[in-house]
């Protein structure tokens, strides 16, 4: 599905009502966009409600729709390429486009961002080649993990981007402490993490709020409220009001925002990046969005989740909203879309066509990295692999 | 050279260390004023700072999970896990993350903390202040484990550990926190880690073990010595990687090998070094390699020095093996 096949967004748009509203008066589920507490910008007209306007030069949202375009059409492709057999798996960011790439863009260069696993379009932001990615969901010789993880766990550290990890919300105390370290080092680097609101039952949520309120350090939490972790709604991972509020039993001010709303979403990661530069400590952003897609290329959200409750959020996607705004402001049309997505589809086919040409890591890079230098018993253990046969299908993707 | 315990010799260290090197931070639950329950910190809070010296709220995954980030930053933490039965809620922190991180990111991020904590039993703490948990961590590549076994090692171990590039486990073994007592080389004195230390020299049986039952392998070694039999005591210092090198050409000399450790038998390090021996040097072998360990038990509290492997269990192994 291109962009264009989306519907322009409803002049009325009504929220759904929410999955178990009878037993929680206040939804905290993402329906709840439209909620007087959600900072929004972007009006219904494409106009910007002046209050929360962060003021974005014409080029810079041109910058971030082209990039939220080729994040869509990324997050396509590569699901066709998991189906064809081509790739191992994606976890993609359908439908959460401007939570990602707007609280990305809202960082200063200084600042760090640490990754759940569905944020490569803050690493392409943050500058990671898209070969390179390309490269890490093929696994290959050139993948900046050499091959070692799954397709969508790569890193990027020239661009000041984290080490994706599977297991749910241990990047949160890690990105608390990389803040800490600035804050020690008296240098002026603020964080930016992203979580599920799956992550926030994980141990480490609780460790890394607990740890940011106490020493105040300089960090985002973002947390993408996207309405599913996997099959579990976001109605059982908490009895909070909201997940913004859990901000509050830490000290820690917490606002939600229309994760849908790539306006609003820069207004207030920049907020709370200035709230962490003046020393202030952290915030906990609750974007609300909702991932169209399913969790991943392994999962089938159809089991669980009716169809028709995707309405609402096709109405309120977030690219065709920029590109109404782009429309009026900037004489946006059809036709340079097609361009931009022709342009990227090129773009994308050639790192595609580079990636399958590339070879698979050695067989010896297996034992590297392990520790800094290879200890005996890994030696040994090389050699004895490189003196054997082959296993059956090695040279596959 | 002055004489140290355990206890001064590691903190002795970590000022050494602290003076150093301004990136070296020491991080946990009551490291702080009180220079932890075991005062192995004692008087870095007041000569460092609390930017330095930092008393963590209570959760060693935070205390891990914090520390990685930190050294992700530049920073070279040292956290200090109250005891080594409770590093548990930190363990995804250390297998998952902190081992990982080198292999992971391609070598783009390597993490390295060095973790201090105390381990072991016979101070009457009953089952959760007195396991030796090692095994669980040399299970996990990328992790390097060190236990020393007296104060110069404890210092010189520590030093190493912390100037090391990969992520170290230090356990330190609090039965002997005072107890053991030496010369301890003033300033900078570095141990090299992966190096075992041959503490007695014998031709008839060699012993392996490390940290607190070392001295329980040199009690039945004496008493070995009485009836003709001597041992050679190998003290293994680093766990993680193994100084092969050096149980192998023991165990060609003698033929003969008794592991000693004090945590449980099933799977742990001795089992792993008895496999060692048995492909390396097989036919050097007269006498089947034997374990003398805690048992496959929680840790008991009244009954623990039947637990433990004493002595009075290591001498009849010995002069078993050294007869067969």
């Amino acid at each position: 599905m291109s962009t264009a096949s989306y519907p322009a967004p409803s002049p009325a748009v009504s929220p759904a009502p929410a999955n178990d509203g009878s037993v929680h008066p206040v939804a905290r589920h993402p329906h709840d966009a439209t909620a007087p507490d959600v900072v929004r910008a972007l009006r219904e007209d494409g106009t910007l409600d002046p209050k929360n306007d962060p003021g974005l030069r014409t080029e810079e949202v041109l910058s971030l729709y082209r990039a939220m375009v080729r994040t869509r059409l990324l997050d396509e492709r590569l699901v066709i390429l998991q189906r064809q057999g081509r790739i191992g798996f994606h976890i993609g960011s359908l439908g959460e486009e401007a939570t990602i790439l707007g609280s990305a863009f809202a960082m200063r260069q200084n600042d760090w961002i640490f990754p759940c696993y569905r944020e490569f379009s803050a690493a392409l932001w943050r500058g990671m080649p898209l070969q390179r990615y390309i490269d890490n969901m093929f696994g290959n010789a050139n993948d900046p993990v050499k091959g070692r993880q799954m397709p969508d766990h790569y890193t990027w550290k020239k661009g000041r981007f984290g080490s994706v990890s599977s297991p749910i919300g241990t990047q949160i105390t890690q990105a608390v402490g990389f803040a800490w370290g600035a804050k020690v080092k008296r240098e002026d680097t603020a964080v930016l993490v992203y979580f599920g609101e799956g992550a926030t039952s994980s141990n480490e949520f609780h460790n890394g709020m607990n740890f940011a309120g106490v020493f105040k350090t300089p960090v985002v939490f973002m947390c993408r409220n996207n309405g599913w972790a996997i099959s579990v709604p976001t109605e059982r991972q908490t009895a909070s009001e909201n997940f913004a509020v859990k901000g509050e039993a830490y000290g820690i001010p917490g606002v939600r925002v229309d994760g849908n709303d790539l306006f609003a979403v820069v207004k207030v990661t920049r907020d709370a990046v200035a709230r962490a530069a003046r020393g202030e400590g952290p915030t906990i952003i609750e974007a609300l969005t909702y991932r169209l897609s399913g969790h991943s290329t392994s999962d089938d959200p159809k089991v669980y989740r009716p169809e028709a409750g995707l309405d609402p959020w096709r109405r309120l996607d977030p690219i065709p909203r920029v590109r109404q705004y782009l429309e009026r402001t900037a004489g946006w049309s059809e036709a340079q879309d097609k361009q931009i997505e022709a342009e990227i589809d090129a773009e994308l086919k050639a790192a595609v066509v580079e990636a399958e040409k590339t070879a698979q890591p050695s067989l010896e890079s297996m034992f590297e990295d392990v520790y800094a230098e290879m200890p005996w018993h890994l030696r040994e253990q090389r050699d004895e692999l490189l003196r054997g046969t082959r296993a059956k299908g090695h040279g596959q993707h | 050279m002055p004489q140290m315990n355990m206890v001064q010799a590691i903190n002795d260290a970590l000022r050494f260390e602290m003076r150093r090197d301004d990136r070296v931070v020491v991080l946990g639950e009551d490291v702080g004023k009180v220079g932890g329950v075991f005062r192995v910190t004692q008087g870095l809070f007041d000569e460092f700072g609390d930017d330095r010296v930092i008393d963590t709220p209570l959760s060693e995954g935070g205390i891990i999970g914090t520390a990685i980030g930190m050294a992700l930053y530049g920073l070279v933490p040292v956290p200090e896990i109250q005891f080594s039965d409770f590093i548990f809620p930190a363990y995804d922190q250390i297998v998952s993350e902190l081992a990982k991180y080198r292999y992971r990111s391609g070598g783009e991020y390597p993490a390295k903390l060095v973790i201090r904590t105390p381990v072991g039993g016979g101070i009457r703490g009953g089952h959760y202040h007195s396991q030796s948990p090692e095994a669980q961590f040399i299970h996990v590549a990328g992790l390097k484990v060190v236990c020393p076994s007296n104060p110069a090692d404890a210092k010189g171990l520590l030093l190493s550990s912390i100037r090391d590039p990969d992520p170290v486990l230090f356990f330190e073994p609090k039965r002997i926190y005072r107890a053991a007592k030496g010369d301890v080389p003033d300033g900078d004195y570095m141990v090299p880690l992966g190096k075992a230390s041959v503490v007695r020299q014998g031709n008839h049986v060699t012993l392996v073990t490390w940290g607190a039952m070392l001295y329980e392998a040199l009690d039945a070694a004496n008493q070995a010595a009485a009836q003709g039999i001597e041992c050679e005591v190998i003290d293994l210092r680093t766990l993680w990687p193994l100084d092969i090198d050096t149980i192998i050409a023991s165990v060609k000399k003698t033929g003969r090998v008794v592991v000693v450790h004090e945590a449980p038998k099933s799977c742990g390090l001795g089992g792993e070094i008895v496999a060692l021996v048995n492909e390396k040097a097989f036919l050097h072998l007269e006498a089947p390699p034997r374990r003398v360990t805690g048992f496959d038990t929680p840790f008991p509290y009244t009954l623990e020095m039947e637990y433990l492997p004493l002595s009075h269990r290591i001498l009849p192994a010995i002069i078993e093996t050294a007869r067969y």
